[in-house]
């Protein structure tokens, strides 16, 4: 078990024959995912060939679904081109988009977010996140498969390399599924859905949570683990050194005035009981420690 | 990026939003002109990007052209909350009959826009926020229908504007979210919104943030970016597409992904308190492909900063592989040559660790230190920054 991925998943990659999703549709494909074709409008009906695997190159995403039975598409689109590409899924009914791009102007995210909402059959991780995977059965994203196997922790960050590092303290005990939700102001899965989702995953036993300075989504993640999560949880949040005032990287990682502080988001899930670590190597301790005593 | 109020108006003016006439001067010669060529009583404000200027003198009304330059001249430099004032806006007179408040703006929580609007403006909005919530309308706006005529009408109705204004306001209404989606803002404010003693409504001061990841669909806008402002470390960061940000202490800080940098930052400044508080120097994110050209142009910039008494490099090779980002490493120092002469702790973990570690230990660079650990590096490098 796992959550939003898993062996059975059918994949297509949007933007398949760009860079990127051309590098990464390898990667996945290595990582054992089922990926079954690609979407570009201008080399639809070509194909492309990765080892020993020829993948479809179709015209849509509708056309793609109605080939292979896809249920899951990736979006490697440039910024410019990513919200026709999303609504396109989404408009095909697409059960989970994950949107790997950076840089998308946040207006055509609140934009395909409110058409996934109304669609009610969509949902969307991302944008500008490593994407998810489920050691051992699919990866959806970049996350590095190699880093380590299945094992009962679920995970769920804002961050790529902090998911990575964080993975790599914990290889020798591993994941149900690890889910980057994005550094953007505006993301499609927030930490709490992914709470939510960890909570009902019989495979879950524990859950590390990591955010950063922008916003108050892990404030509010602290209030639903509160109500609802039984499991434990541990947590971490990084940017106690970041100035006022100043976009670190990820878009949405900012503090503005005395909001969006990692101060009261460390707070704010110590209240809701949930250990806290104060550096990536002591959250990672503090997990084992947790999963040890289990 | 936040604009400047002239910046704003501007925009607003473009886009049919009806506000003052105004002139920027950088001298108080200039505020004379602008006052003379605007007539009758004029404004003199201060151009800075904080709230309170007011308060802080920054605000003078001007009866003649004479009071103009005086009031320029009192006004330029002036320090409001750290912010030097290098620039004044002076703007045509208004004779004030009410004042009201409006924003539009990206509602993170809810991941759609909000509208604030009160009919009680040209206070603190957080004050009246907290005191009279009542007050203050607070109205989910939709990115699929956004704001036209009757939800404008509706959003003043909230914000318990009398009838006899609701059909004055809603036009501007619709003209201030028509800024705020064709500029890709992730605010538009507009505080005081006033009507005149003659019945115009007219935005007074106006305050706009822009979406720079929207950037590409807007050529102007790269030209809105307050140059006199920025670091010049940054400057020089920015000129090579690097993720930078100037910080105040010793140790330099290079890494991948947003969030691993944000962290190194965080477990430098703890290290630090171990060898008299040394602190991050900066944020420095080369993200995935780590090539030698972006470590070289990292590493340029970082040593550029003379603050800078030690580097830390933390790379988690998750896609980039650990050696790549090793040749990087040997290569950026080759090509620095002699001006590198500030010691680098380097951390390399994940794909291709082993390679990685043994193409550094192979160029046997005097400078350059292996830590086996974040925390091990960290604290190596704040150790040689507090030499």
């Amino acid at each position: 078990m796992s959550i939003f991925l898993n062996k059975d998943s059918t994949v297509i990659v949007q933007g398949i024959t760009g860079g990127e999703g051309s590098k990464h549709t390898a990667l996945m494909l290595a990582a054992g995912t089922n990926v079954v074709g690609g979407v570009n409008a201008r080399k639809a009906g070509t194909t492309v060939t990765h080892g020993d695997v020829t993948l479809p190159v179709f015209g849509t995403v509708a056309e793609a679904m109605a080939e292979t039975g896809a249920d899951v598409s990736v979006v490697f689109v440039p910024p410019a081109f990513a919200k026709d590409a999303v609504i396109e899924a989404i408009d095909a009914g697409m059960p989970l988009v994950v949107a790997i791009t950076e840089g998308i102007p946040v207006q055509d995210t609140a934009e395909f977010f409110a058409h996934a909402q109304k669609s009610g059959t969509t949902r969307l991780i991302g944008p500008n996140c490593p994407g998810i995977i489920t050691p051992g059965e699919a990866l959806a994203g970049i996350t590095p498969a190699s880093i380590t196997g299945t094992g009962p922790i679920g995970l769920v960050s804002k961050s790529g390399t902090l998911t990575y590092q964080m993975m790599f303290e914990l290889r020798d005990i591993g994941f149900s599924t690890a889910i980057g939700i994005g550094g953007d102001p505006i993301v499609g899965t927030t930490h709490i859905d992914a709470l939510e989702a960890f909570e009902a995953d019989p495979n879950t036993t524990a859950i590390v949570m990591i955010g950063e300075i922008g916003g108050d989504p892990e404030e509010r993640a602290a209030e639903y683990i509160k109500a609802h999560v039984t499991k434990p949880v541990v947590g971490y949040v990084a940017g106690f050194t970041a100035p006022e005032g100043k976009t670190m990287g990820h878009a949405g990682a900012i503090v503005s005035g005395s909001a969006g502080t990692a101060q009261a988001k460390k707070d704010a899930l110590e209240a809701a009981g949930v250990k806290v670590g104060k550096t990536p190597s002591e959250t990672a301790r503090l997990m084992r420690e947790m999963v040890e005593s289990l | 990026m936040d604009l400047f109020e002239y910046q704003a108006r501007d925009m607003f003016e473009k886009h049919g939003v009806p506000v003052l006439s105004g002139r920027i001067a950088d001298t108080p010669e200039q505020a004379r002109v602008a006052a003379e060529e605007l007539g009758g009583i004029t404004v003199v404000k201060a151009q800075v990007k904080t709230g309170g200027r007011g308060k802080a003198g920054g605000v003078k009304v001007a009866k003649t052209a004479d009071d103009a330059e005086q009031a320029a001249a009192d006004i330029l430099g002036l320090d409001i909350k750290g912010h030097i004032v290098q620039r004044v806006m002076v703007a045509a007179g208004a004779s004030i009959a009410r004042e009201f408040y409006f924003s539009v703006l990206l509602d993170r929580a809810a991941r759609s826009y909000l509208v604030l609007c009160s009919y009680e403006g040209g206070v603190e909005i957080e004050q009246l926020a907290e005191e009279r919530p009542d007050a203050l309308a607070r109205v989910s706006v939709s990115p699929l229908t956004g704001i036209d005529l009757d939800t404008a009408r509706e959003i003043a109705r909230q914000a318990q504007f009398p009838d006899d204004l609701i059909e004055k306001v809603a036009p501007v209404f619709v003209q201030l979210y028509d800024v705020f989606v064709k500029e890709d803002a992730t605010l538009v404010e507009v505080n005081p919104l006033v009507e005149t003693e003659a019945g115009d409504i007219i935005a007074l001061d106006g305050k706009v943030t822009l979406d720079e990841n929207a950037g590409f669909r807007h050529d102007d806008h790269a030209a809105l970016a307050d140059k006199s402002a920025a670091d010049p470390l940054e400057e020089k960061a920015k000129a090579h597409d690097l993720n930078y940000v100037k910080l105040d202490g010793q140790v330099g800080v290079i890494g991948n992904g947003a969030g691993l940098v944000m962290s190194t930052l965080d477990v430098v400044a703890y290290a630090g308190e171990e060898f008299g508080g040394m602190t991050p120097a900066n944020f420095l994110d080369i993200g995935g492909g780590a090539s030698a050209e972006v470590m070289a142009a990292g590493l340029d910039v970082i040593l550029g900063d003379p603050q800078v008494k030690s580097v830390f490099v933390n790379v988690f090779g998750g896609i980039t592989a650990c050696d790549q980002v090793a040749r990087g490493i040997v290569q950026a120092l080759e090509m620095i040559g002699d001006q590198a002469t500030k010691p680098l702790v380097v951390r390399l973990d994940g794909n291709s660790v082993d390679e990685g570690r043994a193409i550094l230990a192979e160029a046997g660079h005097p400078l350059v230190e292996l830590a086996d650990t974040m925390d091990d590096g960290a604290s190596r490098a704040a150790e040689l920054a507090a030499k």
